[in-house]
């Protein structure tokens, strides 16, 4: 079954990735819109949240470990029904509860603050050993950069989980090939990603990040897979969607003009 | 000081730890593997559903604390202070702080009496690096018997708490009855004439240079301020305006500590002359405790010389 209600929805969450970091005039749009088809998958299918229920202890747990793509999950949380819409161009405005990387104490909805890269699958871990202690069924997804994984804390997380069996802990790798200053092949080789986490007892699942039935069936079977973690390594396209930013790393941090906006747009909506 | 007990205030930390996980589901405890050093292993051995050993990798284990107590456990992460506070100083205050988790610190081997081990696993900056966090409570008991209330009464602290402690037997001074209360300097002794704050194993040589001194006539009103953060500002206030002066002593570097804590409070609002006795801007090394401790001039030779320095300056 095709599923076109996901489709729009992804041009959607493009279309308000690209408006709020324009109106902020700064902020990350090559990661967010790599990460669109990924989020939707989670948010508009797999995970069992409740917008109107935030803080409930049952829920799916997602952690936005490559913080600097607040813009997408922003746009998600507004379009699943956390907050109005209309909030999004205040991104990374003095006050605003949209901070340029996620902080959970000023928006509902958020699981954990993060920005400072390579943490938050240590962080996904320890929500995973309370699930356990706690005898809950939620699972937890962390969402990484293939850059940020040159963070050796990511290493020793990924030797926690699988020493620990966390067959609730389900990481996503942005694959996008390309960070701040470079590609990943340039500035710190990162592959082969798939043998890396299968050597360190991972269940390895590869994906098409930007076909979304394929990224659902990555996580139907990461869910599936019991006695280790599963890591999604989602091949993907920095800046996914708006042809001059596709691949580019000058994009991974700059806000579109309103030249540049309106041109990404036409090619988006 | 007569019929002194002495006790490693690590056990102290191990028997907080066990009396804790007697009675509550919530409280786990996380160690990278020094268990042993830091007496987790009671919890371990004891308690194993409490306990995870997280392997050599601190920065991985404060950001694991982070999730469990994001899922409604309180974390008691455990190893030696100069790994914690240094290791994983981002993942403190990044994950922890930032998100305001109910996240605890056991910093072991605080100061340079950690001994033979040397400069490498001596924590003297850990005060420091800790107390400039956002959020972040910050005890330094005095002894075995502090300690283990401390971490008990750090449990329900809304938010995260570091406690650092030393590795070697140092004499008890407080017991059971002893008020422990976070955020209130504890009185040691009444004095006049000049006003000690001490953290740590330092309490007890204040207290034997109040002994000191008294002989010569010179009395001494000596405080154990094991909250370092928050700290207890009327305390000090009420010190410098009666006493007039104060010394402050601590195993740690000078800069950043229970020195600078206190003279951030005089120099707002009752500023009188100050000594401390700290390490002075240098890495510790090998040796026996108590001659590196005589080394580096942490004892109440080295608290009476300030009092001396101190008491000219006021004069």
């Amino acid at each position: 079954m095709v599923r076109n209600d996901l489709l729009a929805q992804c041009r959607q969450l493009r279309q308000d990735v690209l408006e709020m970091i324009h109106a902020a005039g700064s902020g990350h749009p090559g990661g967010s819109l790599s990460a669109v088809e990924i989020l939707t998958a989670l948010y508009f299918d797999v995970m069992k949240v409740d917008p109107a229920n935030p803080g409930d202890p049952d829920r799916d747990r997602f952690i936005l470990s490559k913080g600097h793509a607040a813009p997408i999950l922003y746009a998600v949380l507004a379009r699943k029904g956390y907050f109005a819409p209309e909030m999004l161009p205040t991104l990374r405005s003095l006050g605003s509860p949209l901070q340029g990387h996620p902080h959970m104490h000023m928006l509902p909805g958020l699981d954990c603050s993060s920005g400072s890269l390579g943490q938050g699958l240590s962080v996904a871990n320890g929500l995973a050993f309370a699930a356990r202690k706690q005898n809950k069924s939620y699972r937890t997804y962390c969402l990484m950069g293939d850059g940020e994984v040159q963070e050796g804390q990511v290493w020793e997380a990924a030797m926690t989980a699988a020493h620990f069996g966390l067959d609730n802990v389900c990481a996503i790798v942005d694959n996008n090939g390309v960070q701040l200053d470079g590609t990943t092949a340039e500035i710190m080789g990162v592959e082969p990603l798939n043998d890396k986490f299968r050597a360190f007892g991972w269940h390895v699942i590869e994906c098409d990040g930007h076909d979304i039935h394929a990224v659902l069936a990555a996580l139907e079977e990461a869910q599936a897979t019991k006695g280790k973690p599963s890591v999604i390594i989602a091949k993907t396209v920095k800046g996914k969607g708006v042809s001059f930013m596709e691949n580019q790393c000058g994009w991974h941090g700059k806000a579109p003009n309103k030249e540049e906006l309106a041109a990404a747009l036409a090619e988006i909506v | 000081m007569k019929d002194v007990k002495y006790i490693p205030q690590r056990d102290g930390y191990g028997l907080g730890l066990l009396e804790l996980c007697k009675t509550r589901e919530d409280i786990l405890v996380l160690d990278a593997d020094v268990a042993a050093s830091t007496r987790t292993n009671w919890i371990r051995d004891q308690y194993p559903d409490h306990f995870y050993n997280l392997g050599i990798s601190e920065q991985d284990m404060v950001g694991t604390a982070a999730g469990l107590a994001l899922g409604g456990m309180i974390p008691y992460v455990s190893t030696y202070g100069v790994f914690l506070s240094g290791r994983a100083f981002d993942q403190m205050r990044t994950t922890v702080c930032y998100n305001n988790l109910k996240v605890r610190f056991g910093g072991a081997h605080a100061g340079i009496s950690v001994g033979p081990d040397g400069a490498t696993h001596q924590a003297l900056e850990d005060i420091a690096l800790a107390r400039v966090l956002p959020k972040m409570m910050v005890i330094a008991p005095c002894d075995s018997e502090e300690t283990r209330k401390a971490v008990i009464a750090a449990a329900d602290i809304d938010g995260p708490v570091y406690f650092r402690f030393g590795r070697e037997a140092v004499p008890v001074v407080t017991d059971e009855s002893t008020p422990f209360e976070i955020g209130k300097a504890r009185l040691v002794c009444e004095g006049a004439d000049c006003a000690v704050f001490a953290c740590g194993a330092m309490v007890y040589e204040a207290m034997c240079a109040a002994e000191e001194l008294a002989k010569e006539g010179i009395s001494l009103r000596v405080f154990d301020l094991h909250t370092i953060k928050p700290i207890d500002q009327e305390a000090i206030l009420t010190a410098a305006k009666e006493c007039g002066c104060i010394v402050t002593a601590e195993e740690h570097q000078t800069a950043g500590g229970l020195y600078s804590a206190v003279a951030e409070v005089i120099v707002k609002g009752q500023p009188v002359p100050m000594e401390n006795v700290s390490v002075r801007d240098t890495f510790g090394q090998s040796g026996p405790p108590e001659a590196l401790m005589n080394a580096y001039d942490l004892n109440a030779k080295g608290i009476v010389a300030a009092v001396r320095k101190v008491l000219e300056r006021k004069a």
